[in-house]
């Protein structure tokens, strides 16, 4: 980088950035609602990852003397029960979280990828350019792409990795329609016209000085769309396309234990309440982070 | 909930015979997933075969019971050469247009199943009929098939060599008749309401895709008269889960099945509804033996069916009346004398001892166990077996167990290949009371025999068993079929199939069998 | 406004065939065949199957052929339920999914419309706090999950509607399917209508009016209900896109002869024919949806009537 870019990155980001973010953080510790969500989230993604060494099961072992024992099984230590092949359920929560959050998580980061890179190139174009591309993501909004991904899924059977993929394939269109948007508006301020005036490359502009300026908007969308995310899986879960057992997810175990609602409650409230708790704090972390990051409340 | 609920189902009871009363009586039946046609010939799943048995009938039918008695045909001889048999139709019978039904209705239907060029799934199961094998290669013409008929009312049918089981074949929809006028004026939409014409107790009436298909009796049929009930409406239900709430709101009066994870829930509460009965089918893994590691591994295979304890299969993961195969053939099926596998009976120390034993002696130990890939289609039952069978084998035998599910297309064509299978889930439900129905599917030329088992000496027992006349001899070339599959092991025999659906207290004239055929000309309402 | 009406028309030939190659081609390079069954049929008779409905032709003639017979509206023969066309199963489909999938969205158009104006005005109070926290419990929970809960509440337990099927299609039959269709939609309208309605009441021609001592039932209605829906109109077409899918579900729980459910049936038997014909339909509707959603739009805001 030579020196009279630097000089713009920070000047770019100097005065609007660093304010922003500091104030941004504020409203958002300020957020109640927020603030604990935070909270929950974190406990959540640490017994998660840490909880299973607390049990002496295993996701995957059967205790065939132990078919859907209710909770609390103390001195079993199946603190949630088993499920109807004796498996306990405390651990398979926690699994099959490890499973839904990674799906989230991966399947938003490919659809931010994707959606960053388009919207980002579209709006900072402009023009013909643009209209074209954008005309492309009209096309591609008509697709009822739910149908496509389970065509993808009975064609190629169920690989993890693909569900990433077609998940994160359908979703990158928002965040590209909402970058371009972000982008168009951002262009045409001063930073940006000096960096072009210098003569930094196109490309550069894009990665230095639009992207970092789209932060705020990109983080709302993903924390907006890991929770869908996360209930695109289980509708595959419903229709037998999810993950391949002995492996599970929320979706999954709360499929499963929908259907057994009446003989075995508690094979669906565990993982049903973490499921919906998960998705909650999402939602409310999503909605603080708009709040916090909207130019328009302050 | 537990006393609410017999009680709010008793009073919708009450409310419903109440209301039959005035009403045309209307019985309606889950019958499962889609029905794909209902052109006979071409029908291949069991919930077509239900409703197909009300509209059409055969030259010969069932009683309740399932036990064979005259249909379409009112008697028959069999030549003392027993390879010619001789029907004379009833002078009564008659199309549901008024129509009568006559020999060159059934002489075309034969045809029909039997020409490649209607795609017949079934008409295999003509060839013990003479010329029918080279008509469905399509060497020889339909019309060559040795079918006759003598007059209107006489039809001969002449076979390829004495088959015990032949009459039993005859009241499977690829033998029924077809009404030709009908055929002729709609083609490929004859099946259609409005434009299907049938022999049987009941016509169709309307067929909603995804929905039901409503049946109501059929004027003309021969025994109207002691027909009972007016309507029926086979209910697609598909999901057993949402099957068995409608069954509890009274919206059915008759399942196609039960979910398993209910079986404890409709002993408690639903005891009297709950009806069981053995079911001419096996539940079984097959090894692919063209691969290792199970090709040329007897022993491996062993270990391996012998640590699948299936008492714990029967009762734990399914727990609705299902019965541990040990032997191949199912229990009940007529004229075969069972022959066990040495380990029936066993305990699960014995049986658990033993597979240890094998599996080391066939190299396998801790630090080098066999890697074991088990392939199933999506099912939820099937999930829940092949998860159990996997831990088994792991936790008893420290197997590397991986599970893996296709959905069912996929899964047969796999199964086919045998490039990448290595154990399999299976089953096979019979198509005709005969042993025959179970052993020829592992003969080394059958279409199913996705374990790739060739063994001589068994094509041998059963080839001379499907053409021998003697009953006594053919009993025992079959056993001796069974005893070599239960000393090869080419497939894991793990339960066989029952028939477990509930029925509303009001439904009576039917009773349990084993090919699960139920006619509704039988039933009452009250 | 002409103009942008004869553009959306003219894109939605692109989109269709993409849709259109996209369907055809994934179908085909799935595994297995239609005439795929468990007793493998003589070849001799695949043969002959695979001829009278063109499968042994190269794949683009086809792909060619069904285009041909789409454009003048042929869908073909249906593989997996050989009774019926394509046409036919579509037209007896038809009806129940639009009368479950348009009643899911009136439904959730005017309870979560109703619940966001509510939220709104008593911004920060009790019934806000209700109103949202229903409507994230709505966003949190699988549809797989309320439709059964539905059904044993209403039709196992108190026995007032039915737990399943179609019999006449009328109100009975419609009202549980309905509901859980529509509360997930209603749940994401209740919170888009309350931001949208927040913002317009804390704008100043708002203030105006108020100060102007106008009732608030006329400020509400008059004034700021219309520039407040414009965010709720641009999320129509996603709710449907939502409805459609979730009507799958819904069509397969509560047994409903729906459209949703033939295709997956259709793509997990390797119903060619059938698959495409719903991937065509439904992608026309969408189409169709957004294409009337910005006419809509056009109407309601001036900014985009004056371009």
């Amino acid at each position: 980088m030579n020196k009279v870019e630097t000089a713009l990155a920070v000047a770019a980001a100097a005065p609007v950035g660093r304010s922003l973010w500091a104030d941004a953080r504020r409203r958002l510790f300020a957020n109640r609602a927020a603030l604990l969500s935070i909270v929950v989230l974190v406990l959540m993604v640490l017994l998660i990852v840490l909880g299973p060494m607390f049990s002496p099961w295993t996701y995957d072992y059967i205790d065939f003397d132990g078919i859907w024992r209710a909770p609390p099984q103390t001195e079993g230590m199946h603190f949630f029960g088993t499920d109807q092949l004796g498996r306990d359920l405390f651990v398979r929560t926690l699994v099959g979280g490890r499973i839904s959050l990674m799906v989230g998580i991966v399947a938003t980061l490919v659809s931010l990828l994707i959606g960053v890179a388009y919207g980002a190139t579209a709006g900072y174009f402009g023009g013909r350019i643009d209209g074209l591309m954008m005309r492309g993501v009209d096309i591609l909004y008509a697709l009822p792409f739910m149908f496509l991904v389970i065509l993808l899924m009975v064609v190629f059977g169920r690989h993890l990795v693909l569900i990433f993929v077609a998940i994160g394939a359908i979703n990158w269109l928002d965040m590209a329609r909402i970058v371009r948007g972000q982008t168009l508006a951002l262009k045409n301020r001063e930073f940006v016209m000096a960096a072009r005036a210098s003569g930094v490359s196109n490309g550069r502009i894009i990665r230095r000085h639009i992207i970092p300026n789209l932060l705020g908007v990109v983080m709302v969308y993903v924390t907006l769309t890991i929770p869908q995310v996360i209930l695109v899986e289980s509708f595959l879960s419903f229709l037998g396309l999810g993950v391949q057992e002995p492996a599970t997810s929320w979706g999954a175990l709360v499929n499963e234990g929908a259907r057994d609602m009446d003989a075995a409650p508690w094979a669906l409230i565990f993982p049903a309440t973490f499921l919906a708790v998960t998705l909650f704090c999402f939602n409310f972390i999503g909605d603080g982070l708009r709040d916090a990051l909207d130019p328009k409340d302050r | 909930m537990k006393s609410i609920l017999p009680r709010l189902l008793a009073s919708v009871l009450v409310f419903c015979t109440l209301t039959a009363s005035a009403a045309p009586q209307i019985l309606r039946k889950g019958n499962g997933p889609e029905v794909e046609t209902l052109d006979p010939h071409k029908a291949e799943g069991v919930s077509a075969a239900n409703v197909l048995r009300d509209l059409y009938e055969g030259l010969i039918t069932e009683r309740p019971d399932a036990t064979l008695t005259a249909g379409a045909a009112e008697s028959w001889t069999l030549s003392d050469d027993r390879l010619t048999y001789t029907f004379t139709l009833r002078r009564d019978a008659k199309w549901s247009n008024g129509d009568p039904v006559t020999a060159e209705d059934f002489v075309a239907g034969l045809r029909r199943s039997a020409d490649p060029a209607t795609g017949s799934n079934y008409s295999q199961i003509l060839a013990p009929i003479a010329n029918a094998e080279a008509v469905i290669e399509g060497k020889l013409p339909p019309d060559q098939l040795a079918v006759t008929a003598v007059d209107p009312h006489t039809l001969t049918i002449r076979l390829k060599g004495p088959t015990a089981y032949f009459l039993g074949l005859l009241v499977h929809s690829s033998t029924y008749p077809i009404h030709r006028a009908s055929l002729a004026k709609f083609g490929t939409a004859f099946a259609q309401p409005g434009n299907l014409v049938t022999n049987g107790a009941y016509r169709l009436v309307q067929r909603v895709v995804q929905s039901h298909i409503l049946l109501e009796r059929n004027p003309y049929y021969w025994d109207n008269a002691h027909t009972s009930i007016d309507q029926v409406q086979y209910l697609n239900t598909e999901d057993l889960n949402s099957e068995f709430k409608r069954f509890r709101a009274g919206e059915l009066d008759w399942t196609y099945e039960v979910p398993a994870s209910q079986g404890a829930w409709i002993r408690a509460n639903l005891p009297e509804m709950y009806k069981v009965h053995t079911y001419l089918g096996v539940y079984y893994y097959g090894f692919n033996v063209t691969r290792p590691p199970f090709k040329d591994n007897p022993k491996l295979r062993r270990a391996l069916t012998l640590a699948i304890d299936r008492k714990i299969i029967c009762e734990k993961v399914q727990g609705l009346g299902e019965q541990p195969a040990d032997s191949w053939v199912p229990p009940g099926t007529i004229g075969h004398r069972t022959a066990k596998a040495q380990w029936s009976g066993w305990n699960r120390e014995q049986s658990l001892a033993e597979a240890r034993r094998l599996y080391k002696e066939a190299g396998y130990s801790e630090e080098n166990p066999a890697r074991v890939e088990i392939l199933y289609n999506t099912h939820e039952n099937h999930k829940k077996v092949a998860t159990a069978i996997a831990a088994m084998w792991k936790q008893w035998l420290g197997v590397d167990a991986v599970l893996v599910n296709e959905e069912w297309k996929v899964y047969l064509q796999t199964r086919r290949l045998k490039a990448r299978t290595e154990v399999f889930r299976a089953g096979w439900i019979g198509d005709y009371n005969d042993a025959n129905s179970f052993l020829e599917i592992l003969h080394s030329k059958h279409g199913l025999n996705d374990q790739g088992y060739s063994n001589p000496r068994y094509d041998e027992l059963i080839e001379k068993a499907a053409v021998e006349g003697d009953p006594a001899v053919r009993e025992q070339l079959q056993h001796d079929a069974e005893a070599l599959l239960m000393e090869d092991l080419p497939v894991i025999p793990i339960y066989f199939y029952v028939t477990k659906r509930l029925v509303s207290p009001r439904v009576t004239g039917w009773e349990g069998n084993i090919m699960d055929h139920h006619h509704t000309r039988y039933m009452r309402l009250q | 406004m002409l103009r942008l009406a004869l553009l959306r028309f003219a894109s939605a030939v692109p989109t269709l065939l993409l849709l259109l190659v996209l369907a055809f081609f994934m179908m085909r390079a799935a595994p297995g065949g239609p005439f795929d069954t468990e007793r493998s049929l003589p070849p001799e008779i695949l043969a002959k199957l695979e001829q009278a409905y063109h499968l042994d032709e190269p794949l683009w003639k086809q792909f060619a052929r069904y285009i041909g017979g789409a454009v003048q509206g042929d869908l073909g023969p249906s593989f997996q339920y050989s009774d019926f066309t394509v046409n036919q199963l579509i037209l007896q489909g038809l009806p129940v999914s639009l009368r479950v999938g348009l009643g899911a969205m009136v439904l959730a158009l005017f309870v979560g419309c109703a619940a966001g104006i509510v939220a709104a005005l008593r911004h920060n109070r009790f019934s806000d706090y209700a109103v949202m926290t229903l409507a994230m419990t709505g966003m949190s929970i699988p549809v797989f999950v309320i439709a059964p809960l539905l059904i044993l509440l209403f039709a196992v337990t108190l026995g007032w509607l039915p737990a399943g099927g179609w019999q006449d299609g009328g109100l009975r039959d419609m009202a549980l399917p309905v509901v859980a269709l529509a509360l997930p939609q209603i749940a994401i309208l209740a919170r888009l209508m309350r931001g949208s309605m927040i913002e317009v009441l804390n704008s100043n021609y708002i203030r105006t009016a108020r100060a102007k001592g106008l009732a608030t039932r006329t400020v509400i209605l008059r004034h700021a209900l219309r520039p407040a829906l414009m965010p709720v109109l641009s999320y129509l077409g996603p709710a449907s896109a939502g409805i459609i899918t979730g009507s799958v579900v819904i069509e397969q729980i509560f047994g409903i002869p729906g459209i949703g459910r033939y295709f997956v049936q259709a793509a997990l038997n390797r119903d060619y024919t059938l698959v495409m014909g719903v991937v065509v339909f439904y992608g026309t509707l969408i189409i169709l949806f957004n294409f009337l959603v910005d006419m809509l739009y056009g109407v309601l805001d001036p900014r985009v009537r004056a371009e």
